[in-house]
């Protein structure tokens, strides 16, 4: 049974058709990427897969369990977390804070126990604590938990939005464009931490993106869109020759 | 939790040896019932980030609830009949029927939080002012409570506790609540189930996909919120001895929303130092009458335009004075000590 699988996935805004037969799966312990121009549906499809939009037709399963027509909170607590492509934490709160919440997914006590301290409240707690102690240990962010994520540089608030992610024992991660807005010393040290975060929380990892050198080095498969549709599939250096590809990207030669 | 018994002792104690007049005590009691009042609205327009304008709406049910309660439980009246149980039980019955006004309103508030799953904004604003109209027109109609006439009795319900013992009880069962109040609030909000709430505040979405059952959550809040307003309602009507419909409109609302936005939102403290302020502020300005009512306003004004965020902004007091941590050792501070 595949870890994950996406089958003839399609979805319509309105009368476009934003996806149309998208096809995936992973056995698990995979790195794939998802590419295409501007406007091709890749983001539509991490949030066709997240619970953000219902698809129109096609199935999502996770584990053998179809994901359809579940909560995105539901969907986060079946093992998939995100990053988005325009960072998403939320500012006003701590870098610790923002670890903590993510944690929501399984808090293991109700609002009585919050009331009324109870030992369960309070095992819970400290173990959320340590464990995103221990997440930022590990992301290199401990000297920050207790800064607000609106005063950390942008490249800092990537990694925190990773480990954010980390935080909900993700088997599968979404990374849509994590190098967006990167210098190119800072891509090299995203590719780093991707190929790391993988090993040390052996992930599988989905990952959307622009820039070619981080696909071409990170990824083992890579699926092509353009206007919804999947041009091509396979690995790098196929995808780095095709014609179609390349047709999507620069344009066709003028005859 | 050692400051907070020092304050409620200190008050007790000196309302009970006749220190304070009968009217400065009462002034004590509204600060009490204020802090209430803005510290729950504070949960769902400060931390939440939502705009709920009807938190009155919510006082008058708990108020009505309560009140009508220990009316009939313990007075003998043209509308309930005889006394139900026995005058002298009404010292440990009234909390019980202030938590009773808390449960009707908190169930009440549902009538706001199931909205708020789909609205949020300007449009969740005006259900929350429907519901406050609701409620009110609602309570001026049921001509058996009074009507907009409005309902008392409440004073004999006191003096009944008075001739059990004669110990300023309202102005006990109001702060025990008032530290009541802040500390759930305050516990709640530490809780990375409270925290929920302050990132539905700043990114509704990624809560969401991040794991946070935002319905959840937002009904937690709403129940909270609106349960706490309840309590206040029914210590007011206690408190007075009378309520009717039209103290419980637009006008307390805004009373409300004014508390929190002057004391910050987001902030616990701010809640607690505007409420003090507002109710003291509201009676040193009495002399001018009506006048009153352009000054306060024209104050906010100033506020609004030279400091936006409020007094203590999303901050707590003890962000300014770090020596004040000692006193308030909040258990954030003991788990991130692991």
């Amino acid at each position: 049974m595949p870890l994950f699988e996406v089958r003839s996935l399609t979805h319509y805004f309105g009368g476009l058709k934003a996806v149309s037969d998208f096809n995936l799966h992973f056995q698990g312990g995979e790195l794939v990427g998802l590419i295409g121009p501007n406007g091709a549906g890749k983001t539509t499809i991490f949030n066709l897969v997240c619970g953000v939009y219902r698809p129109s037709q096609g199935e999502v399963n996770m584990d053998g369990r179809s994901l359809v027509g579940f909560y995105p909170h539901q969907i986060t607590a079946s093992g998939i977390a995100r990053t988005f492509q325009n960072i998403r934490l939320w500012p006003e709160m701590t870098v610790l804070d923002n670890l903590r919440v993510a944690h929501n997914y399984h808090l293991g006590y109700g609002i009585l126990d919050v009331v009324f301290q109870t030992s369960r409240h309070r095992k819970a707690e400290a173990g959320i604590y340590k464990r995103a102690l221990e997440t930022l240990e590990i992301m290199g962010l401990r000297d920050h938990s207790r800064e607000l994520v609106k005063n950390l540089p942008y490249g800092l608030q990537r990694k925190v939005e990773i480990a954010r992610a980390l935080m909900v024992k993700p088997k599968l991660l979404l990374l849509d464009e994590p190098s967006a807005g990167m210098n190119l010393g800072e891509k090299h040290a995203l590719i780093e931490l991707i190929r790391f975060i993988r090993k040390q929380f052996q992930l599988t990892i989905w990952l959307i993106e622009h820039e070619m050198r981080v696909v071409m080095t990170l990824c083992e498969y890579i699926h092509v869109l353009d206007f919804g549709a999947t041009i091509a599939a396979g690995p790098p250096e196929e995808i780095q020759r095709n014609p179609k590809v390349i047709e999507a990207y620069l344009g066709k030669e003028v005859d | 939790m050692l400051l907070a018994f020092l304050v409620f002792l200190s008050l007790v104690g000196l309302s009970w040896t006749g220190t304070f007049s009968t009217y400065t005590q009462l002034v004590i009691m509204f600060m009490g019932v204020n802090i209430i009042m803005s510290s729950s609205l504070n949960l769902i327009n400060g931390y939440m980030g939502e705009f709920s304008c009807g938190h009155a709406g919510f006082m008058a049910l708990g108020a009505y609830t309560s009140s009508l309660l220990t009316v009939w439980f313990f007075t003998k009246g043209s509308v309930f009949g005889p006394n139900l149980l026995p005058p002298e039980w009404s010292v440990w019955v009234f909390p019980f029927t202030l938590l009773a006004g808390g449960v009707v309103a908190a169930l009440a508030g549902l009538m706001v939080a199931i909205p708020s799953f789909r609205t949020r904004g300007d449009y969740l604003a005006i259900i929350t002012l429907a519901a406050n109209y609701i409620v009110k027109s609602a309570i001026e109609n049921i001509q058996t409570i009074g009507g907009a006439r409005g309902f008392m009795g409440m004073s004999r319900v006191v003096n009944e506790m008075k001739n059990v013992l004669d110990i300023p009880w309202m102005m006990i069962w109001t702060w025990i609540f008032v530290f009541l109040t802040l500390g759930v609030i305050h516990r709640f909000v530490s809780s990375t189930y409270g925290k929920g709430i302050i990132a539905i505040r700043e990114d509704e979405i990624a809560a969401e996909i991040m794991g946070v059952n935002t319905r959840r959550a937002k009904m937690a809040a709403f129940m909270l919120s609106s349960g706490m307003a309840g309590v206040a309602g029914g210590l007011i009507a206690h408190i007075l001895g009378y309520i009717n419909p039209g103290s419980f409109t637009i006008m307390k609302s805004t009373e409300a929303l004014v508390m929190v936005y002057l004391g910050g939102m987001g902030s616990l403290s701010g809640s607690v130092l505007s409420a003090i302020l507002f109710t003291l502020m509201l009676e040193v300005l009495r002399p001018l009458q009506v006048i009153k009512w352009v000054v306060v306003p024209l104050i906010l004004f100033l506020l609004m335009m030279f400091r936006t965020e409020g007094l203590l902004g999303q901050r707590e007091i003890t962000d300014f004075f770090p020596r004040l941590k000692r006193i308030f050792k909040s258990r954030e501070e003991t788990h991130a000590a692991f």
